[in-house]
């Protein structure tokens, strides 16, 4: 079936629906377990697990990516691996033996 | 001259030139907001204490905000899909509910700000205050610019879907990436600085 057939895209809003459903629900459990007040670790575990489902749901259906060329993937990894290291610098100074 | 490959593909990268674009410009603005929580971790973890963000800021009313723009991101979405099943006025009428979310969340905001400045909660007052105005002020912009670009798109820039309605689709497309890309920040931003 071609994608961009009114028959594909049928199908397509009807994941939409879903996904909206799905964040919806997602919002529901980052505000219940925010109640539960856990350790400042477990909650950020948790909170960013979850924030990470939602935002794969929105990249991967809403943006599309679960069907994109490889151009955007490639761009996408590299600019992946930049933000991790963005993550990491400010912990780095942990991995310092002259702090240790 | 014409602008090549606004509607078809380029055959070396796959896609259309403006979806290209926008992807890369996703990319530097996403290092943009990554520098802003990359500072926010940094200051959290050299601070001798943090404040929960519930203790200062309203959550409810963020939790309220959080549902306005994800319900943005589907009517944007729903948008896109009405144009490419031929139905412009599903069009109008999503893309006008994706404008009316954004004027929404962007009052809702500003009653946030103008609370936390009447109880003389400014940016100076602590770090934590600092970075919260600093990201939700950049977020905020970033909400307004898709207003300005969504607001052509229903408005003046709509008479495109008579002349070339492939390339007015494809334009509608791309910013829904742009506006997916800001209800993405917020799903990070809500937790981080209101609920942990």
């Amino acid at each position: 079936m071609d994608a961009s057939s009114p028959e594909a895209i049928k199908k397509q809003v009807r994941s939409y629906i879903v996904v909206f459903v799905a964040l919806m629900g997602l919002t529901i459990v980052t505000v219940a377990v925010s109640t539960f007040h856990l350790s400042v670790a477990a909650a950020v575990i948790i909170a960013l697990a979850v924030a990470i489902v939602k935002a794969s749901l929105v990249a991967g259906v809403f943006m599309h990516l679960i069907s994109e060329k490889k151009l955007i993937y490639a761009t996408l990894a590299l600019t992946a691996i930049f933000f991790i290291v963005l993550m990491i610098l400010p912990t780095s100074h942990q991995l310092d033996p002259i702090v240790q | 001259m014409e602008i090549p490959y606004t509607i078809h593909p380029r055959p070396d990268t796959g896609v259309y030139n403006a979806k290209l674009g926008v992807w890369l410009f996703l990319a530097s603005e996403v290092m943009l907001f990554g520098a802003l929580f990359s500072s926010y971790v940094l200051l959290r973890i050299g601070s001798d204490s943090w404040p929960h963000g519930y203790s200062i800021l309203d959550w409810k009313i963020a939790t309220f905000n959080t549902v306005v723009l994800i319900s943005s991101s589907v009517t944007m979405v729903m948008s896109w899909a009405s144009l490419m099943l031929k139905d412009f006025k599903k069009y109008k009428l999503y893309m006008g509910l994706t404008i009316l979310c954004a004027f929404i969340f962007l009052a809702v905001k500003a009653f946030e700000y103008n609370t936390k400045f009447g109880h003389h909660l400014y940016p100076s007052t602590n770090t934590f205050l600092a970075i919260y105005f600093t990201i939700t002020g950049l977020h905020g912009l970033h909400v307004i610019g898709g207003i300005f670009v969504n607001s052509y798109l229903w408005g003046p820039g709509s008479k495109m879907w008579k002349t070339q309605p492939e390339r007015f689709t494809n334009r509608v497309e791309v910013a829904g990436l742009y506006w997916h890309f800001v209800d993405l920040v917020w799903i990070f931003l809500f937790p981080v600085l209101y609920l942990l």
